[in-house]
């Protein structure tokens, strides 16, 4: 399955997506024309530092969006469904069993005043119409599927009685319990330590391959992805700026704004005393009418290259190879490559 | 399915109401609140075992006799045991808090989760009829409803009841407020989770706590009002031993009679004194960040 970059199958399908925060006359355009696919059984990572609306395309595809947040245009298909116009009844059936999601804080994630057993064992009851003691049953046998030790006394523990490496296993197999075909993972690992981050990992990818569910890995960190991921998509200010196969996309990025994050990233072996490489700046307001590309503000290349385009004119999706396309105007200038513009759309 | 190995501590598992029945029982003034509480409760179920006489009947012979070893807390006007009307009187008490207690917290707690999930629009409505509820003095709110229902013990415990509720329903709302927002209860939403089972299953476990600590403290204030309209000859009628009407009929006799007045005051004193430091433990108790 890691070699195919994208299965025939396409589970989820976003085209357009745009989500806005607020009213009146400067509303936060948190996600700003998003077209996106995952396959079945392929994991897809995406990328972005913090403020670049990477969690709000993940609640979007839910539709969780609570207000003052709302999706204003694009459209989201769930094998062939139009997520966007399920009534609350049919999101209902639809989320936990089809698709399910993972947050950052696994431990404020946990419903405080209820044992880990019963918040595994509710969706089973209230989804699979289990009796109780199957339900618990089955609970019990979730938590040993993701690594809790004694999983029938654990099960009777409250969510301020576990680590927080244990939380996020539990939070997985909540998740996982009704093995729904696509899991979004929300920076899975952020708030762990880095010896139960590799662990959690781990078991991410390996619960995701036993029930073939996909997985939409959203973070920051790039070693995450490096380790997990099939296709890696790169988030800025709201836009997918660049999108491919894992290998390239972390050896040889296009998008200046990708290869900025790279340079970012510490790597062992090249740390002898050289300073982290930043990008200078910081992601722009996103109430404000962007027409060019938002990083242009902040692109050495564009100032190396003394392009104007770009603060002017959104560049279209330009393909590097058969599955890897990055939106800069700089692309045809710096590689030498130019083709003709496509969208992600109709490239699928 | 790999496994993989665990370097986390397993941390023991104590259910949470033994944890807080241990704090609670390390609470003096609590331990002395729930001594009282369960006092009352054992005198109203074995009342006439307990009583030494029938609290109705009436002794010419012995009227205003001072407290004795025949009567301990003394004798009415007409005669009748004191002690025995006081432990009688314990059922009108713990009926009165039970029954304004109930209507109170239930439709209280209900508009308030209502008003709390609910559109902006419902929370409105609701809230400025709490509004209204609460621009009429407590006291003027019971007498409305009194007056409108005629007095009887049970048209007295509905009125107090009723002038319960907006407590509750802002306690309910603002508690409904922080906690909707919180991660679990998206969590919840992203499990499929239909609205009312997360009102009822996610938000109403989660707002118990302050609910627990209001009505143990409501709850005494209530059954306080309800005497004092038995005192006003708007509840409870003479010559059921309602503690509030004990006083009314003796009050006359406050010079030459002190134990008249004195029982069934002390009585009321100590079962609300009871009560609200019982809530003062709960409160040490359930608050998350004690």
């Amino acid at each position: 399955m890691a070699a195919g970059i994208r299965s025939p199958h396409t589970l989820l399908d976003i085209k357009g997506l745009r989500t806005q925060f607020g009213s009146g006359r400067n509303p936060v355009n948190a996600v700003q024309g998003i077209d996106l696919q995952i396959g079945a059984g392929e994991i897809l990572g995406l990328v972005g530092e913090s403020g670049s609306g990477k969690s709000v395309l993940a609640l979007s595809i839910l539709r969780l969006i609570q207000s003052p947040g709302r999706i204003i245009g694009g459209s989201i298909l769930f094998d062939g469904k139009d997520v966007l116009a399920m009534s609350n009844r049919e999101l209902s059936g639809w989320r936990g069993r089809d698709i399910g999601i993972i947050f950052q804080q696994p431990q404020s994630c946990l419903n405080p005043v209820r044992r880990i057993g019963w918040q595994v064992a509710e969706p089973l009851r209230q989804q699979e119409k289990l009796s109780r003691k199957a339900a618990w049953d089955k609970a019990v046998t979730l938590l040993r599927s993701v690594g809790i030790p004694a999983p029938e006394e654990k099960a009777l523990a409250y969510p301020h009685q576990l680590s927080g490496g244990q939380a996020q296993r539990v939070m997985i197999a909540v998740a996982l319990a009704l093995r729904p075909r696509l899991l979004i993972a929300d920076e899975p690992t952020t708030a762990l330590d880095v010896t139960i981050q590799a662990q959690i990992l781990e078991l991410l990818r390996d619960s995701c391959r036993d029930f073939g569910t996909s997985l939409m890995l959203v973070t920051h960190d790039l070693g995450v992805v490096a380790r997990l991921a099939d296709r890696v998509a790169v988030m800025y200010a709201g836009r997918i700026v660049e999108e491919g196969p894992v290998a390239p996309m972390l050896t040889a990025p296009s998008h200046p704004y990708a290869r900025g994050l790279l340079d970012a990233a510490p790597r062992l072996g090249q740390m002898g005393g050289l300073r982290l490489r930043d990008i200078p700046g910081s992601i722009p307001d996103l109430s404000q009418p962007m027409p060019g590309c938002a990083f242009a503000p902040r692109c050495e290349l564009r100032a190396n290259l003394g392009l104007s385009a770009c603060l002017g004119e959104l560049p279209p999706f330009i393909p590097i190879s058969e599955h890897h396309a990055a939106r800069c105007w700089a692309l045809p200038q710096a590689d030498g490559i130019y083709s003709t513009p496509m969208t992600m759309g109709t490239r699928a | 399915m790999s496994t993989v190995v665990l370097e986390e501590p397993i941390v023991a598992i104590i259910p949470r109401w033994r944890v807080m029945a241990g704090k609670l029982l390390r609470n003096r003034a609590a331990v002395v609140g729930g001594s009282v509480v369960l006092a009352l409760l054992l005198l109203a179920a074995f009342a006439p075992w307990i009583a030494p006489y029938d609290p109705f009947k009436i002794n010419p012979v012995q009227r205003l006799k001072p407290p004795s070893f025949q009567h301990w807390f003394g004798t009415d006007e007409v005669g009748r045991d004191l002690l025995s009307r006081i432990i009688f009187g314990t059922r009108y008490f713990l009926l009165i808090c039970l029954i304004t207690a109930s209507i109170s917290a239930t439709i209280g707690t209900l508009l308030g989760l209502i008003a709390g999930a609910g559109s902006a629009l419902t929370d409105s409505i609701i809230m400025r009829i709490i509004d209204i509820l609460l621009a009429f003095p407590y006291i003027l709110l019971v007498l409305v409803v009194v007056a409108i229902l005629g007095p009887s013990l049970w048209t007295g415990m509905a009125a107090v009841g009723i002038a319960g509720i907006p407590g509750y329903a802002r306690l309910v709302r603002s508690s409904v407020l922080t906690v909707k927002r919180e991660d679990y209860v998206t969590s919840a939403r992203a499990l499929g989770a239909s609205d009312a089972e997360i009102l009822f299953g996610t938000v109403l476990p989660n707002v118990m706590s302050p609910l627990i600590v209001y009505l143990a403290f409501a709850t005494p204030l209530s059954a306080l009002i309800a005497s004092a309209l038995s005192f006003a000859g708007l509840g409870t009628q003479p010559p059921a031993p309602e503690w509030g009407a004990m006083l009314v009929n003796s009050r006359t006799y406050l010079f030459s009679a002190w134990w008249a007045v004195a029982a069934p005051g002390m009585a009321l004193f100590i079962s609300i004194f009871g009560m609200n430091i019982l809530g003062n433990g709960l409160r040490d108790v359930l608050d998350p960040r004690s």
